[in-house]
Parts: C-alpha cells; structure tokens; sequence
C-alpha cells in the first residue's frame, strides 16, 4: 500500500511521458554546457600554465591571484555576479553565458593549478636534455616536457573537470534551460514530484558513466613509484 | 570610474546591507560547522564499510558512493526540498540542506578516507591486532589515523569545496551569506551587496587555498 503511494507519487509514468521532451531538451543543453565549459576551461588554464613558463614576474603575479581568487569564490556566486551584478554597468549576457563564464573560469584556475604543478614536476635535466639536442625553448617545452606533464595531470584533472561539469545544474537559478530548470518547471506546471525523479534520472544517465569514467582513469593513469 | 563605484562598492548601500550580510554570513558559518563535521563522520563511516570482507555489505557501499557522486549537489538538494514533502516529511530549510550535504559529502570524504586506509600497508593491521587489540580498535588506533595523515590535502580540498557549495543553500531560501546578498541588491537595486559577499568568501577562503596550494606542489613533486 504505502509502496503504491510512493510509486503512485514519484514515478508517475504518464506525467514523466508528458514532459520526457522537455528533460530530453535539457538533457542536450546541460551536454553543450559542459563541453563548452570543459574545452575553455582546460584550453585557458593550459594557456595560463604554459605563460607562466616564462617567468615574467608582473605576469606571474596576475595568473596567482586569478587562480587564487577563482579557487576559493563559490561558483554560484560568480554566476550571480555575472548576471545581476554587471547589467548596471552595461554589460548583459544570458544566464547560459553567465553559467558558461563563471564555470569556466572556475575550472581554468584548478587546470592552471593542475598545469603549473605538473610542468614543475618534469625533472630539469629533461629540459637540458631537449636543449641540448638543438630543440629551441618552444620545441623542448612542446615535444618533451609538456607531453610528460600532461600525463601526471590526467587524474586529478579529470576528477576536477567531472566536479565542475556538475555545477551545471546552478544554471537553472539563471533559467539556463537545462535538465534541472526543465524538471523544476514542469514540477511547477503538474505539482507532481515525478518530473524531478525524471530529471535526476537524467543526471544519472548523464554522470553515472562519467564518475565510473573518472574511476577507470584513476587507476589506468595512477602514478607508478 | 565614478561608474563602478557607484554600482559596485557603494559604501552608503554596503552600510544599509550590512546587517543582512552579517546574518547571513552567521548562517553560513553555522552551516559549515554543521555540516562539515557530519560529511566527515559520514564519510569515515562509508570508508570503514568499504574495507568488509564481505561482499554483501560493500557493494551497497560502492553503489551509495557512485549514486551520490554523479548527482549534482544542487540536484539532491531541489529533489530533498520539494519532493520530500510528498513522503509527508517537511523538513525546514536547514535540515533539507543538512540532509542533502550529508549525502553528497559523506560520498566524497567516503571516496578520500577510503584511498587512505588503501595506502596503509597490511602488515600495520597484523602487527596491531598481534599485539591484543582487537578489530575496531585496530582500526581506531591504529589504521584511522595513519590513513587520516595520509589524506590530509584532499581532506581539506574537499572541505574547502563543501564550504563553497553552502552558497547553492540560497537556491531553497536558507538564509545564508549569498541569499542575503541577493536579497540586499532586491532592495537597494544596487550589486554592492553580491560583490561585498564574494569578497567575503574570497577572504575567509584564501587561506585554505594558498594551504592547498602548498600541499599540492609537494605531492606533485614527489613522484
């Protein structure tokens, strides 16, 4: 009995039915959201890591303070910022660009980070070596000390990639249209809870395999001593 | 110039919000203290169930962690809020965002204390329990700690993280910092508020990340 209710209550098929085309369009939204963040992300902080290799100080000084402010401002925050707080200043961006922005910020001061730590670890004698053979400082950095520091980034930036895709779902308090926003508005239309069970579904199928994904890496990726 | 202070750090609209911003900003210290601690207990207790033999029992274990880690935080907390409610459970905000910080985090520190008590080698348990402790204080004594040593950099990764996402609370209309911001700008039409509480986090959160920061050039470095 209280499990027909329950069922009756949280996985009402023909509600779900109902508004499976507006999750499904969230659902390929929320995916483009994520790989523009994932690619503007990664390319920026790879960017911003490569720039520091050449140890300008004033510039140094500006990609520390990026990544130090980005890492410990909530993105929800920064979202907010983007999108209430610079239209009085003129600037007005969706709440997709603002989502878009914001994260990808986020995740490039983590790369950066990531980045940064990585090419550290590169032994010197490796860019002696490059050097010696005749490779100028762009070569040696792009054929042997880059490829071996992408490498140790593997893990730890999959895992910080997997997190912040995840902060998708706070575009739906800027009425990005994706899959929490969706199911939130179609709960506001029918007051039946089963489109958020329809949503989180959603997320499930979207980073179950992502996490298990991220797993895998881990342990194919795990550092060998 | 003039432009941008008058939007973004008008000191007569910061004067007016800054009681919003205080209570707010006591909430959001509450909630860390809250839920920090309990993401922690939770998680040790997850990474304990996953070092049982039995099958059994840790493979609920491992589906929990997975299950909570693919969801969106934000996604759990709308989901605990809105449809909790129709079990004829109407928590108040502050539970609803107790309870959904816990599942969420109690997977992550599960994820971490559990690659920790890994690193610890087996002969550390033999020895222990070979000297008269039994099982539990084996772990408790022995294991946690080494383990909780082992792990202290993503501990506090993940701690910082989890002070972060106290903001998404906003979302449910907790009274936190970033909820009274918002509701500052409402009544002021002015951003200063939102800005004021990003400084706010940035401030009481840099610490941790230059902390962090440090941890990780040394781990990085070692291998």
């Amino acid at each position: 009995m209280q499990i027909a209710k329950l069922v009756d209550t949280f996985f009402d098929v023909q509600v779900m039915l109902q508004y499976l085309p507006k999750i499904v369009e969230g659902f390929f939204l929320t995916i483009q959201l994520a790989l523009a963040v994932v690619f503007a992300g990664i390319a920026c902080g790879l960017a911003l890591a490569l720039l520091r290799v050449a140890r300008v100080k004033a510039v140094n000084f500006f990609i520390v303070l990026f990544a130090d402010v980005l890492r410990a401002l909530p993105p929800l925050v920064l979202i907010f910022i983007f999108y209430f707080a610079l239209p009085p200043a003129g600037i007005r961006m969706s709440g997709f660009v603002a989502t878009w922005l914001a994260l990808a910020l986020g995740l490039a001061a983590f790369a950066e980070e990531i980045f940064w730590a990585a090419l550290l670890a590169v032994p010197k004698g490796q860019w002696e070596a490059a050097r010696s053979t005749g490779l100028d400082f762009v070569k040696a950095l792009r054929y042997v000390v880059l490829p071996q520091a992408v490498r140790i980034t593997v893990p730890p930036l999959t895992n910080r990639t997997i997190a912040v895709t995840k902060g998708t779902a706070l575009g739906a308090a800027v009425a990005v249209g994706e899959i929490l926003y969706q199911a939130q508005s179609a709960y506001t239309f029918s007051y039946n809870p089963s489109t958020l069970t329809l949503g989180a579904i959603a997320y499930l199928v979207l980073f179950v395999p992502v996490v298990w994904f991220g797993r895998w890496v881990e342990t194919r990726f795990a550092w060998k001593r | 110039m003039d432009v941008i202070l008058q939007n973004f750090l008008n000191l007569k609209i910061l004067g007016e919000a800054a009681p919003y911003l205080w209570s707010g900003f006591k909430m959001t210290l509450l909630l860390c203290m809250v839920v920090v601690p309990l993401g922690v207990a939770g998680g040790l207790a997850v990474a304990l169930a996953s070092t049982l033999k039995s099958k059994w029992l840790r493979w609920p274990v491992v589906a929990y962690v997975d299950f909570f880690r693919a969801f969106p935080p934000l996604v759990l907390l709308i989901f605990i809020a809105f449809g909790l409610p129709f079990l004829g459970l109407d928590l108040p905000a502050f539970a609803a965002v107790a309870l959904a910080f816990l599942l969420n985090t109690s997977s992550y520190y599960g994820e971490i204390f559990r690659a920790g008590i890994e690193s610890i080698p087996r002969q550390q348990f033999e020895a222990a329990r070979s000297t008269g402790l039994n099982a539990a204080q084996t772990l408790a004594w022995v294991i946690v700690p080494q383990a909780t040593r082992n792990v202290i950099p993503d501990l506090i990764s993940n701690t910082l993280e989890v002070a972060k996402l106290t903001s998404i609370a906003s979302v449910v209309a907790l009274p936190e910092l970033l909820y009274a911001a918002r509701q500052g700008q409402a009544l002021t039409y002015n951003a200063t508020p939102i800005i004021a509480a990003g400084i706010i986090y940035v401030a009481c959160l840099w610490p941790l990340v230059r902390l962090l920061s440090r941890f990780e050039h040394r781990q990085i470095a070692l291998h």
